[in-house]
């Protein structure tokens, strides 16, 4: 993490880093729960088409949000290789359909980047901010604009 | 005990609950007169107990208003003032006050102070009318003097060689050791309470002005008294520890020694019957014993029968009777009380047990064990033992109905006094218990049914003395509990339901069309349609412009149903039939466009192999179902859902003749019917939102979550609610005759 000498930064943020339709995103290691493989959900009448569905996590019925439809690539078809990270997002439970969960960062402050422009309009409306990593870029998703909408939403 | 500390004033409140439900009682006791000596002792000890408690918390208010109500009552339980029905009613009225004080007490809420002083005047009339110079019990209990040796004295005199204690009076002097060793005496009077009902009263006139007072120093003593079969040195165990940092006396409590002492002193043979209850009460206030005689003494001049020489043989055989008989100590049922969440808690993990279990139970079955082995076996009698304790921790959360009861008792004395029309409640069946999210939710609906019933179910004095009705109506209130729900019945003796009147309301309002043919109940079903009360026609008091469609979809969203039956002269009976729990539900389970649903059992009417029904085409693809004379429209639930096209073919299908509590009937369409079971209640809205037409999920056996249909609302988008303008045109084109259940 940081150096020995060097005084903890409070901005410090860990982060989980994941992969959704080929791209790098990431969000804050304290809103996840746990990680799971892919499990059969149950679907939803009337839902929107990015929410696969709900499942039982230990006896609660969370629902599970296709990432990659809801950032717009397009729906995944999901098998066992695929992962459901279940966060907490303004006290709800979710899970998020992701293909593979990459890596857990120790990230400072300075190290996020604004959302660069060329971004595409309907991806840049779910991130907060890019981090460079080794070369990679990894977007940092902002959860509470992925959590299901109640009804209301121009997507 | 000056502490007001929150854990303190939360069980105070707890305590003043127990207390009034107690009173309430008492008075519904003796309204129905079917109250005893011992009843307005209770009411009495219950008001004490809580003016006692409001003292420690300072709630002056409370205190003052129930020290008045303590002393009307202490003039009918010396027998100085007969309960008659204005006085208990009075009474009632008091009651409910003071149980509104408490409940600002505890909200911290103010409260018009009008009531108080309105009531406590004519308290005070009741006071000053029977008896104006008897300041015995009142006084006492503001100016508390310790017990004196004078009561002692006189027992002696009476029969010093065979006392048998039935209390004990305890004083208990606090040394500084005592809290310098970390001793709290709350708790050692708590553990008094193990031994019977204690008393404890503390004395602070030692206690120095605040600039005076030396902290280190204790100045605190506290007068207990106990009313308990248990012998002193059983008592003294509970001071054990402290015995040495504290000075404590004990001396014993008698009543039926009582008899013998007022006699012995020349009080004659009548009083006995009253009076051991006059030495408890004044003791229980520390009063002094000259007090005891005086009352004792009035009492016998006002109005007990000095010369019934029975009574008095028969109290003291009780007395002693109850002394041997306690002799090997028969504890109250006792009780803890527990914080509500962790209940829910231990609740949802049976759940999961449940679930579990029956995870493992569909692994077990695929291993294809031969039947008998051992695993079976075991799996069944685990099965079992999670079925029994899944019931036993839904128990906890079951509540007597007995306080929605007296709530509504309170409402019927509101409602009466508003309309002038005379009421007397009966309740039935109130130890029936119920899910208290259930009794909470009921409150509402309730209190309007019953307003209603007063309101508009009972007719006034002259129209009942006209009709040959006593002028008192008569509104019962019954719980019930009946194949694994609860029934509670509102039945008034009144008029009934006047079906031309509601026809007109409900024409008039263009609920139905004028021509339409309607049977009593599909009437009387009106009254639960929206719309159909409105301020112009409903009184102030069950009006305030909802009707009793609000109560009934009330009812509705807690899985009840809600029926009338009514007949012109003889009164309407309202029945409320209820899950007995919110946490699982009896359902059918299917199979639906490859999804299982579960749909209530509950909604089930029948269900039906399209192959043998009459099923009709009408239009492009839409189908209806006539069944016995009625013709129901067909939906097919995968459809409604969204997930696929409705079937062109129906025979490899099934039908399931849906009708909802508003009477709604639909048939619907599911691919296989797999079996019938409880399932445990998931919210969907924790995590996502609600869905029309589900009514919430469960988890099955393979640990996949399910959704429960709600009825109502797949119903909703399908048929229309019996009696309505389109629905009853229909009906007509068809001829068919509308059957109700």
């Amino acid at each position: 993490m940081s150096q020995p000498d060097a005084k903890p930064d409070p901005s410090d943020q860990e982060v989980v880093a994941f992969r959704v339709a080929g791209q790098d995103f990431c969000f804050d290691i304290m809103s996840v729960r746990e990680i799971r493989g892919w499990t059969q959900t149950t679907t939803l009448p009337h839902a929107q088409s990015y929410v696969k569905g709900v499942i039982n996590l230990r006896g609660n019925v969370v629902p599970v949000v296709d990432l990659a439809d809801r950032l717009g690539f397009g729906a995944t078809d999901p098998s066992e290789r695929h992962v459901i990270i279940i966060a907490v997002v303004e006290g709800q439970t979710i899970g998020l359909l992701a293909d593979v969960v990459s890596d857990i960062l120790s990230v400072q402050n300075d190290a996020m980047h604004p959302v660069p422009d060329m971004v595409s309009d309907r991806v840049k409306a779910f991130i907060s901010g890019v981090l460079l990593v080794d070369e990679r870029m990894i977007r940092k998703l902002d959860l509470s604009r992925v959590v299901p909408a109640s009804g209301v939403e121009a997507a | 005990m000056s502490g007001g500390t929150d854990e303190f004033r939360a069980s105070f409140f707890e305590e003043c609950e127990d207390l009034l439900e107690a009173m309430h009682d008492g008075f519904g006791l003796m309204q129905n007169g079917d109250g005893d000596d011992e009843t307005i002792h209770v009411i009495f000890r219950a008001v004490h107990s809580v003016k006692g408690g409001a003292g420690a918390f300072g709630l002056d208010d409370l205190v003052g208003f129930a020290h008045h109500f303590e002393t009307a009552l202490d003039m009918v339980r010396a027998g100085k003032a007969q309960p008659d029905p204005d006085l208990l009613s009075l009474f009632q009225q008091c009651g409910d006050h003071l149980s509104d004080l408490v409940s600002a007490a505890r909200d911290e809420a103010t409260i018009d102070a009008s009531d108080s002083a309105s009531l406590t005047a004519r308290l005070d009339e009741v006071i000053g009318a029977n008896g104006a110079g008897d300041e015995g019990v009142s006084d006492a209990a503001e100016n508390f003097e310790p017990m004196s040796l004078d009561l002692d004295a006189m027992f002696d005199i009476a029969d010093p060689s065979k006392p048998t204690a039935t209390g004990h009076q305890i004083s208990f002097v606090a040394e500084p050791e005592l809290f310098t060793s970390g001793n709290e005496p709350a708790l050692l009077f708590r553990a008094l309470e193990r031994f019977g009902q204690a008393e404890v009263v503390a004395n602070s006139d030692d206690v120095p002005p605040l600039s005076a007072l030396d902290p280190t120093t204790a100045f605190m003593s506290w007068d207990i008294r106990i009313d308990t079969d248990a012998a002193e040195d059983v008592l003294r165990d509970v001071f054990d520890f402290v015995s040495d940092c504290a000075q404590i006396e004990f001396k014993p409590l008698y009543a039926d020694r009582q008899a013998d002492l007022i006699s012995s002193l020349g009080f004659g043979p009548g009083v006995p019957e009253m009076a051991p209850e006059e030495v408890t009460a004044a003791s229980e206030e520390g009063a002094p014993a000259e007090d005891v005689l005086a009352l004792s003494d009035e009492t016998d001049v006002h109005d007990h029968d000095p010369t019934s020489p029975a009574e008095p043989t028969r109290s003291q055989a009780d007395a002693h009777a109850q002394t041997e008989k306690s002799t090997p100590k028969t504890p109250m049922p006792q009780t803890i009380r527990v914080d509500f969440e962790r209940v829910d808690k231990l609740i949802n993990l049976v759940g999961e047990l449940v679930i579990k279990e029956a995870m493992l139970s569909q692994s077990v079955a695929s291993l294809d064990l031969a039947t008998g082995s051992d695993v079976l076996l075991e799996l069944e009698s685990l099965k079992q033992l999670a079925g029994e304790i899944q019931e036993g921790v839904m128990s906890i959360r079951a509540q007597p109905i007995k306080p929605l009861f007296q709530r509504m008792a309170r409402t019927i004395r509101d409602a009466s006094s508003m309309t002038g029309k005379r009421v007397k409640l009966v309740m039935k069946g109130e130890t029936a218990e119920v899910d208290k999210t259930v009794l909470e939710r009921l409150v509402d609906p309730l209190t309007h049914m019953v307003r209603n019933a007063v309101d508009h179910g009972l007719e006034d004095r002259e129209t009942r003395l006209a009709a040959g009705k006593p002028a008192e109506g008569t509104v019962t209130l019954s719980a019930a509990h009946r194949s694994g729900r609860v029934v509670i019945e509102i039945s008034d003796d009144g008029g009934g339901i006047d079906r031309d009147r509601v026809r007109q309301i409900a024409e008039s309002k263009g609920l139905i069309s004028p021509d339409a043919v309607l049977t009593p109940s599909e009437v009387d079903g009106l009254l639960f349609r929206p719309g159909f009360s409105s301020k112009e026609e409903v009184s102030e008091l069950s009006g305030r412009g909802v009707g009793l469609d609000v109560a009934k979809s009330e009812i509705v969203a807690l899985g009840g149903r809600l029926t009338i039956q009514s007949e012109p002269g003889k009164g309407s009976v309202f029945s409320i039939s209820l899950p007995l729990t919110l946490a699982v539900l009896e359902g059918m389970v299917v199979d639906v466009a490859g999804q299982t649903m579960v749909v209530p059992i509950t909604a089930i009417h029948e269900t039906l192999q399209p192959a043998t029904a009459k099923i009709h085409t009408i239009g492009s693809g839409g189908h209806v179902l006539s069944i016995r004379d009625t013709l129901v429209p067909i939906a097919d639930l995968g459809a409604i859902f969204g997930f696929r096209d409705p079937p062109a073919e129906l025979d490899d299908h099934v039908l399931l003749i849906i009708e909802t509590e508003t009477e709604r009937r639909c048939a619907l369409i599911v691919d296989a019917l797999q079996d019938q079971r409880q399932v445990v209640i998931k919210s969907l809205e924790t995590n996502y939102t609600s869905i029309d037409g589900v009514a919430a999920a469960t988890i099955l056996g393979d640990g996949r979550i399910a959704l429960i249909v709600d009825p109502e609302g797949v119903a909703g988008g399908i048929a229309p609610a019996p009696g309505s303008v389109d629905e009853t045109l229909s009906h007509q084109n068809s001829g068919g005759d509308f059957v109700t259940a």
